[in-house]
């Protein structure tokens, strides 16, 4: 099973670096994205199938990461195809092998139970999404693959760094040098303490990079900037949620070796200070989508906070993946409608998009309402259970900050989108008459369908694995 | 043994410092090379009794840090035409102390701290950390594309030369997947060098400031 959520991703990206036909091309995505999700809910109702060979096994923590991934790229997908549809004229080799293999090797990390693999895997989705960014060829989308890279590569290095440094610490501790999650989880407890810590920082700046948590989240704005509507929907859900399970594998470890308040420390000031930074750059935000960027940062330090809080909070964090990944899928989407419609992505030249894309400009203010976290969407309740955790453990300070940024990304967000939305449409514009189409809006209402549904009510398969989960991580409610 | 590779980690380090006071990219490129080579030669001293998957490591190392990656970055200068990296933040010659002082601070802290560690391998760790230190300078204070690429590659190979400490931990697979994975990203940069000269008529990354706030 867990071979067909790999290879079969890889496979379609290798055929269609093969495959002649442009118009045909296209359509391997939601072929990709629908066997994905098939596989991903067989393995949810079967645990039996979790399990494959030593280094790759999908284990309580990572079905959760799965679920969200595989649901927001099977949407992405079909939206891909609708907008490759407006891009006819270009080769669209290149996009669909990237956008297939990454789904690939984000699965490859997600199962991965050795840290190196993991390490492999998660560099290759760096590596396959920048020709995604750069798919454009405009100088802009040129300068924003290149900081991609660059940071993106530096940063990873240092995560590289770090799992070395983990493999040695318990290898200083007497258990011999391994990278294998379940031995180095054992091994935690003897674990050379400088050396651990080290690595945990070192990992937290490597990993936290890929998040884009502040301050290393530069690459972000640029990227998601010059990304396609689908291409930042797997940016601000997949890569962002990959990154994350690696970090909260490292969090296992350190917790294990008894460093745990050090590793929450750590995450509630990143947590903190991404929020507040995401928050001071979303006001006066121009671009819509580059302020979609920022609002990822500060879901990323929601994260951190989170698992850094722990207990109620660290259940809020891990449901908050999956609300955040369908989310932002709404987001990204009805932004990129919104910007082919009006050919920009200011506000100085988008106003009224209610007149001229009703449909995805409603779906932009819901989208916006439910990621600041208004009921009754989703995300209002996984970010509630993080608050309420924050208070349930005595970190006042922590709650009451978080409240605080929350208040000022939402003033900050809302007067960006109420412009972008509102307001007389420029003549010039309506006058284009561009429709949406069906490939672009099905999947954008889905995702918000989603995130309404998850908001009034979590199935109890969902609370299981989340309950699952932490079990796993040996945490309790 | 000991000695050997006691004189191959020296060179790794003085390669550093030629790096760092080099204002040709090219001769830079080769240095690296250079560099690459001894990190593929390094394993083959460490152990006594040589494995299969060792030697292909060893192989696939030397070829593709020795040869492919420089063979790919010559090409990718040669598309540009350029030839110095002219104006650095800091000059060559500061560089190149500076570089040298990170060099000493590294052994002086890492000397003996890790009692674990006899002979030859005592040096792993003082040796890798201070390349990636020399490679961040490289990448911070050089401005053309290209030779932020070449720190890059000075800051992988000290995290390579960190692993030389761990192979029991490294399977194959995945040492080939780091490799590929280097591989296909130095692919992705130099065509990404070639656009960016073409449309910004430069390799100098400060032209690359449109996209702030």
């Amino acid at each position: 099973m867990i071979l067909i959520l790999i290879a079969f991703p890889l496979f379609m990206s290798a055929l269609a670096l093969i495959v002649p036909w442009n118009r045909v091309r296209p359509f391997f995505l939601p072929l990709s994205g629908v066997a994905h999700v098939a596989v991903t809910a067989l393995v949810i109702a079967r645990p039996e199938y979790r399990a494959f060979t030593e280094w790759l096994a999908i284990d309580p923590l990572a079905v959760v990461i799965l679920l969200s991934v595989s649901a927001l790229y099977l949407l992405s997908s079909f939206y891909a195809v609708g907008y490759l549809r407006y891009k006819k004229d270009r080769s669209n080799r290149v996009f669909v092998a990237s956008f297939s293999a990454f789904l690939g090797l984000i699965s490859l990390a997600v199962c991965s139970r050795h840290l190196g693999l993991m390490w492999v895997a998660i560099e290759g989705t760096t590596l396959v999404t920048a020709p995604l960014i750069y798919f454009n060829r405009s100088p802009r989308s040129i300068e924003a693959t290149w900081k991609y890279l660059l940071v993106g590569s530096v940063g990873i290095a240092l995560a590289l760094l770090g799992t070395f440094f983990l493999a040695y610490a318990s290898l200083r501790g007497g258990r011999g040098a391994t990278l294998d999650l379940g031995e180095l989880v054992a091994a935690a407890p003897g674990m050379s303490a400088p050396w651990l810590r080290a690595a945990f920082i070192l990992l937290l700046v490597g990993y936290g990079t890929k998040m884009g948590l502040a301050p290393m989240h530069t690459w972000k704005p640029d990227a998601y900037g010059e990304a396609s509507g689908a291409v930042g929907a797997i940016l601000a859900g997949g890569v962002t949620s990959g990154a994350f399970l690696a970090l909260m594998r490292i969090y296992q470890i350190t917790v294990a070796a008894g460093q745990g308040a050090f590793a929450s420390r750590l995450l509630v000031f990143m947590g903190l200070f991404s929020m507040a930074t995401a928050g001071v750059f979303m006001i006066n935000q121009r671009d819509f989508k580059r302020m979609l960027a920022y609002s990822s940062v500060e879901h990323m330090g929601i994260l951190a906070l989170g698992v850094g809080i722990g207990g109620v909070a660290l259940w809020g964090a891990l449901l908050h993946v999956l609300m955040n990944s369908m989310t932002k899928g709404a987001l990204f989407l009805s932004a990129g409608n919104i910007q082919r419609a009006y050919q920009d992505k200011t506000t100085d030249a988008v106003r009224g998009a209610f007149r001229v894309v009703p449909l995805s400009a409603s779906l932009f203010l819901a989208g916006f309402l439910a990621i600041t976290g208004s009921p009754p969407f989703g995300p209002f309740i996984s970010e509630f259970t993080i608050l309420s955790g924050a208070f349930a453990s005595g970190r006042f300070v922590s709650g009451a900050l978080f409240l605080v940024f929350l208040l000022v990304v939402f003033v900050g967000m809302g007067i960006t989108v109420l412009k972008v939305v509102q307001g007389k449409a420029p003549e010039d514009v309506v006058d284009k008459g561009y429709r949406e189409s069906a490939l672009t809006t099905i999947p954008t209402v889905s995702f918000m369908a989603l995130v309404i549904l998850l908001g009034v009510y979590i199935p109890p398969f969902l609370k299981d694995m989340l309950l699952q989960a932490m079990q796993y991580l040996g945490s309790q409610l | 043994m000991n000695e050997i590779l006691n004189a191959l980690f020296v060179l790794v380090l003085i390669l550093n410092l030629f790096a760092l006071g080099n204002g040709r990219i090219l001769s830079v490129i080769k240095i690296v090379a250079v560099q690459g080579v001894l990190l593929g030669i390094i394993p083959l001293f460490i152990h006594a009794h040589l494995t299969a998957p060792e030697v292909i490591t060893s192989v696939a190392t030397i070829a593709l840090k020795g040869f492919i990656i420089p063979a790919m970055m010559t090409k990718a200068l040669r598309d540009v035409q350029i030839k110095r990296e002219v104006e650095p933040l800091i000059g060559l010659l500061p560089s190149t102390i500076l570089g040298a002082l990170a060099i000493g601070i590294t052994f002086l802290a890492f000397a003996g701290a890790e009692p674990g560690l006899s002979g030859g391998a005592s040096l792993i760790i003082p040796t890798s950390i201070a390349t990636v230190i020399v490679g961040f300078i490289i990448l911070t204070t050089r401005f053309k594309a290209l030779s932020q690429v070449l720190g890059y590659l000075v800051l992988e190979n000290g995290i390579y030369i960190f692993s030389l400490l761990l192979v029991e931990a490294i399977p194959l697979v995945v040492e080939m997947g780091m490799l590929l994975d280097l591989f296909v990203s130095i692919f992705i940069v130099s065509i990404i060098t070639n656009h960016i000269n073409r449309a910004f008529s430069t390799l100098d990354t400060r032209a690359l400031s449109t996209l702030k706030e």
